[in-house]
């Protein structure tokens, strides 16, 4: 089909649209000055602003963790000339090696970093950013951003506050929200309440010319965004009580953990051999000695370690005797040397002290032949048809001590211990082939129960408030900090609070009778009223768990304390002066004159080998 | 007939005047290239490291099938496999679909060890042989529906495989067939109407429904005025209603379809390149970033440019896709409007010759492929340089001839130059 017309259609349009082209870039190239006037080379930057981190303070305003200054420096490689490598070396205070392997590997990857500006040195404190400072015009390239550190001002509670690190690629993965260089919460507090301390960053966004000079707000800062800083935490932790605890648990493997009854509050949680607060602050350099000790420190034992409670549990026995009406206080069993569980004489021993005892007296002496009585007539409680359904009933009993379970502390990674359930013996020993002499052992807290610290600490708590407790948890309230409101609420356990004073008595004698065979009199402290129970609980890796538990004063108690002390022997060895002494620190003020030895004693020795 | 070929050697057969200007604008892209990979570490132009070595090889390779397309293989034989080699296309383009790594967000690169290449640069290729194979046959009528019907098929399928490997970019290319259509007999309505309903369709978004509703009461109503008042006849008045009322309907459902297809047809990041063409949003740092560190590096350079290798815009990468799409603001940047200028006269230039050679051509086949081959040139160069100019959505396709990739200067010379032979074979035997 002939058609010129067309064509000459087709070449106008042709013309016209090129025609547009050329005006737009003859108005932008040569009419429009505004594509000009910052210079020939204008260029956007945006500078990131990060936020402060929130802080940690302590019960009573004491800074925990605060944030120190330092500098991070960056380079962007393809503005680098002339390098004066050694000068650099010098002003940044590191070797020349470290600058020459830098720049060579800037020069190796050069088309993959571009234009980009990249982390040339990390975690510059303030007096060396000073001296390259002054210096930074002889290295063009190179500029400083601001960041934070962690500082801590006060060495308590290392496990407790936890560490923040940069975060890697698999956690980027997860968290989009994140971006390369940032920090976040890895463990403990920092962890647990990321959400509040972080804060969200902000950036301005400036015209530069290609030598980094004159930098101009671009659209007079219409589209920067201000960094808002992470929210201050205030936690339940008394920083002297903790430091305390901590010299006091120097050298030995457990925990000690101490709550406030009337709250949940806890005071004090030292997880022992546990991190310096030197260690979190540079943790990566910390980290891969820490991880391979044998001793653990990274681990936080008072919610993460599990162990049978020994003696301690006894009055939890005790109780759920009380309560079913099996057990009256002023029944009396015998005890020789234990008690004879099976036909042909098999023993559950014990210590040697007079026969028979009451209720009182076998708290007090902690007996164990007492207490295989106690728990023989609730699992054979004719109301029930049969051991399981007394058993069934019994754990029911135990678990609303909080055991077995987690509490649902604020606290990550806690465990939740152990209460075998009696589908756990159905299957270990047969439907109906398991009766109370085969689970003897739990009548002292031995055999598979499992229990934390927190959890042993929780039960002293519930012993001082005679009957409830509240969920344990270290972070208070406080502006734009909320907490679980389940923290507020009483916790009621099924044994009615009447019969907790009939098992208290005893847990008093224990401490405050002497002569009498008390098993804890080296907790006395005159005036203080301290209630407590010792345990001894058999561990397998070689020497006895020392444990104790106690409250004080008796009326109105300020503190609950447990203390369990790895292959430390018996309860009254260790844990109880442990205890005693935080006891008497946190109502006292200071240890008396009497006790300044035992003080001493306690402190300075080493069960670790 | 021997002999005469011979007498009407290479200086008059070939048109020397496309392939000077070809030429041109491979050197110019490539010098433009190492500027725009130029680091603070000088490299060689032939270092193979770099973009630049590498198209130096790219454009060797260019060469030698020139001269096999110019030289070897008899041209009528594009003709005669046209259906085979458009069919066989059209089976890559689907299968890369699902034989194929996700590059940013697009299924179109076939990767066969280290060779990458995009079957919808073939595409392009046979597409134009088949439609000029179709629409040279004698007994073609334009304005037989049927005829009409096949020869917008052999478009809109290819066009419809690429939008569904996420290459919407190459599939706008595909519109440019029209222009071919056009010359061949499409009624100029239909570019009318098409023009008007990308107006349409950009009016329903920067506005609102019902402005566009007004402007189509508007236009009807002085179609009618316009029409009624210049026939008497019934038959042909009953006619202009009835298309009038199509249009209208058309018009209408387009204003609503516009506003589905924008919020929820489209991705995000097209829709986000749209708004900051048309000024709706202010993103400087995602999509509106690229345009703006693009105007700003071509706006810098000014009358005579900052000098070859001065710019520092590009190369510094603050524009990005530097050395491919947005190849032109190194050009811009270095070599400033007349740089510039020269670059779109080239490109002008050769679309001219390419339609002014079409139109003397005796084959209809050579006629059409030659609008195919300038339609295509057209569709690159106006939606490549009007993105770098914030005139056009930022839509990743090459300059012609001009930006880095081995798969895109073989296809765009393959298909130049089988136009040359087709032009030169013309010439040699009348």
């Amino acid at each position: 089909m002939e058609n010129d017309n067309r064509s000459t259609k087709l070449l106008i349009g042709l013309a016209v649209v090129l025609l547009v082209l050329l005006g737009r870039l003859f108005y932008v190239q040569i009419i429009n000055e505004s594509y000009k006037t910052d210079a020939d080379n204008n260029s956007m930057t945006y500078e990131m602003i990060y936020p402060p981190r929130g802080v940690i303070y302590d019960r009573n305003g004491k800074l925990l963790v605060g944030n120190k200054i330092c500098y991070e420096i960056l380079v962007t490689p393809r503005e680098v000339k002339d390098l004066d490598t050694a000068a650099l070396a010098q002003a940044l205070d590191t070797t020349l090696d470290f600058v020459r392997e830098r720049m060579a590997y800037y020069h190796d990857y050069r088309s993959r970093i571009g234009w980009r500006t990249l982390t040339f040195l990390k975690t510059v404190p303030s007096e060396t950013y000073m001296r390259f400072a002054e210096e930074q015009f002889r290295f063009p390239g190179f500029k400083a951003q601001v960041r934070t550190l962690r500082e801590y001002p006060f060495n308590a509670g290392g496990n407790l506050l936890g560490y923040i690190s940069e975060v890697s690629p698999e956690f980027l993965n997860d968290h989009p929200d994140y971006k390369p260089g940032d920090y976040y919460g890895r463990t403990g507090l920092e962890a647990a309440r990321e959400k509040e301390l972080r804060g969200s960053k902000g950036w301005h966004i400036y015209q530069q010319d290609s030598r980094g000079r004159q930098k101009n707000s671009y659209h007079d800062g219409e589209y920067d965004v201000e960094a808002v800083p992470g929210k201050d935490i205030t936690t339940t932790i008394d920083a002297y009580l903790q430091q305390y605890g901590q010299q006091l648990m120097a050298g030995k493997k457990g925990s000690l953990v101490a709550i406030e009854p009337s709250t949940g509050e806890i005071l004090t949680m030292v997880s022992s051999p546990g991190i310096d607060v030197e260690v979190l602050a540079d943790f990566g350099k910390h980290y891969s000695v820490l991880s391979k000790d044998k001793n653990k420190p990274l681990y936080n034992r008072a919610v993460s370690a599990s162990y049978p409670p020994g003696s301690v549990f006894k009055l939890v026995n005790g109780l759920v005797g009380l309560e079913d009406g099996v057990l009256q206080p002023w029944m009396q069993y015998p005890c020789y040397n234990g008690y004879v569980y099976t036909s042909s004489g098999r023993k559950l021993g014990c210590h040697t002290h007079r026969s028979p005892l009451n209720l009182e007296d076998a708290v007090m002496m902690s007996c164990n032949g007492y207490f295989c009585y106690v728990f023989k007539s609730i699992l054979e409680n004719p109301k029930y048809k049969s051991t399981e359904e007394a058993y069934n009933h019994w754990r029911e009993m135990v678990m609303s001590f909080g055991f077995g379970r987690k509490l649902g502390s604020d606290f990550p990674s806690e465990l939740s211990g152990n209460i075998p359930s009696a589908e756990f013996y159905n299957r270990y020993y047969k439907k109906g082939r398991w009766r109370f002499p085969t689970i003897v052992s739990l009548s002292i807290g031995q055999g598979e129960i499992l229990t934390t610290p927190l959890q042993i600490a929780n039960l002293a708590a519930i012993m001082a408030n005679r009957g409830y407790y509240y969920i344990p948890h270290v972070v208070k309230a406080s502006e734009g900090v909320e907490i679980d409101p389940l923290y507020y609420q009483k916790q009621y356990t099924l044994v009615d609070t009447l019969q907790f004073p009939k098992v208290i008595h005893g847990m008093w004698k224990a401490v405050n009778a002497f002569g009498e065979g008390g098993t804890a009199n080296v907790a006395h402290v005159p005036g203080l009223d301290i209630c407590g129970k010792t345990g001894t609980a058999q561990n397998p890796h070689g020497k006895d768990n020392s444990v104790f538990i106690c409250f004080a004063p008796r009326n109105n108690p300020k503190i609950a304390v447990a203390a369990y002390i790895e292959n430390a022997g018996f309860g009254a060895s260790w844990a109880c002066p442990i205890a005693s002494l935080l006891v008497e620190k946190y109502i006292n003020g200071e240890i008396s004159e009497g006790r300044r030895d035992l003080e001493r004693r306690v402190m300075t020795t080493k069960l670790i080998r | 007939m021997q002999e005469q070929a011979l007498d009407r050697g290479l200086k008059k057969t070939v048109d020397w005047r496309l392939i000077v200007i070809y030429l041109a604008l491979v050197l110019f892209g490539w010098i433009n290239i190492y500027a725009a990979v130029q680091s603070g570490e000088p490299s060689s132009i032939f270092d193979l490291s770099c973009n630049a070595g590498k198209q130096a090889l790219w454009i060797v390779g260019a060469v030698i099938l020139s001269a096999l397309l110019l030289f070897v293989i008899n041209p009528y034989f594009w003709e005669s496999i046209s259906i085979p080699a458009y069919l066989v296309v059209l089976l890559l383009l689907i299968l890369v679909i699902f034989f194929s790594n996700n590059v940013k967000g697009s299924h179109s690169w076939f990767e066969l060890g280290p060779v990458k290449f995009q079957p919808a640069e073939l595409s392009k290729i046979t597409t134009s042989l088949l439609l000029a194979s179709v629409l040279s046959k004698p007994n073609f009528k334009m304005n037989n529906w049927k005829h009409f019907l096949l020869a917008a098929l052999i478009v809109l399928v290819p066009m419809l495989v690429i939008v569904a490997e996420s290459e919407t970019g190459s599939a706008l290319v595909y519109v440019g067939f029209i222009f071919a259509l056009y010359r061949e007999g499409l009624s100029g309505w239909i570019l009318v109407l098409l023009g008007m309903a990308v107006l349409l369709f950009v009016l329903t978004i920067i506005t609102h429904w019902w402005v566009s509703l007004i402007v189509i009461g508007v236009c009807a109503l002085l179609y009618l005025v316009h029409f009624l008042r210049r026939t008497s006849s019934l038959r042909l008045r009953r006619r202009v209603v009835r298309n009038g009322l199509i249009t209208a309907a058309a018009a209408v459902s387009l204003v609503f379809a516009a506003d589905l297809l924008f919020n929820k047809v489209l991705k995000d990041y097209q829709r986000e390149r749209i708004e900051v063409v048309l000024g709706m949003k202010k993103d400087l740092k995602g999509v509106g970033y690229n345009v703006h560190q693009s105007l700003i590096a071509i706006g810098s350079g000014g009358v005579f440019g900052k000098g070859y290798l001065k710019g520092t815009q590009t190369a510094f990468g603050f524009v990005p896709e530097q050395s491919t799409d947005f190849i032109f603001c190194t050009v811009g940047e270095e070599w400033g409007f007349v740089g510039t200028l020269f670059v779109i006269v080239l490109y002008g230039l050769m679309i001219f010759w390419i339609v002014r050679d079409a139109e003397k051509a005796r084959s209809a086949f050579t006629r059409v492929y030659g609008y195919c081959v300038a339609s295509c040139l057209f569709m690159h160069l106006f939606i490549n340089i009007g993105m770098t100019l914030g005139l056009m959505p930022v839509i990743g396709i090459p300059l012609p001839f001009f930006s880095y990739g081995g798969s895109s200067l073989w296809a765009f010379t393959a298909m130049l130059f089988i136009f040359i032979a087709l032009d030169r074979q013309e010439k040699k035997y009348f």
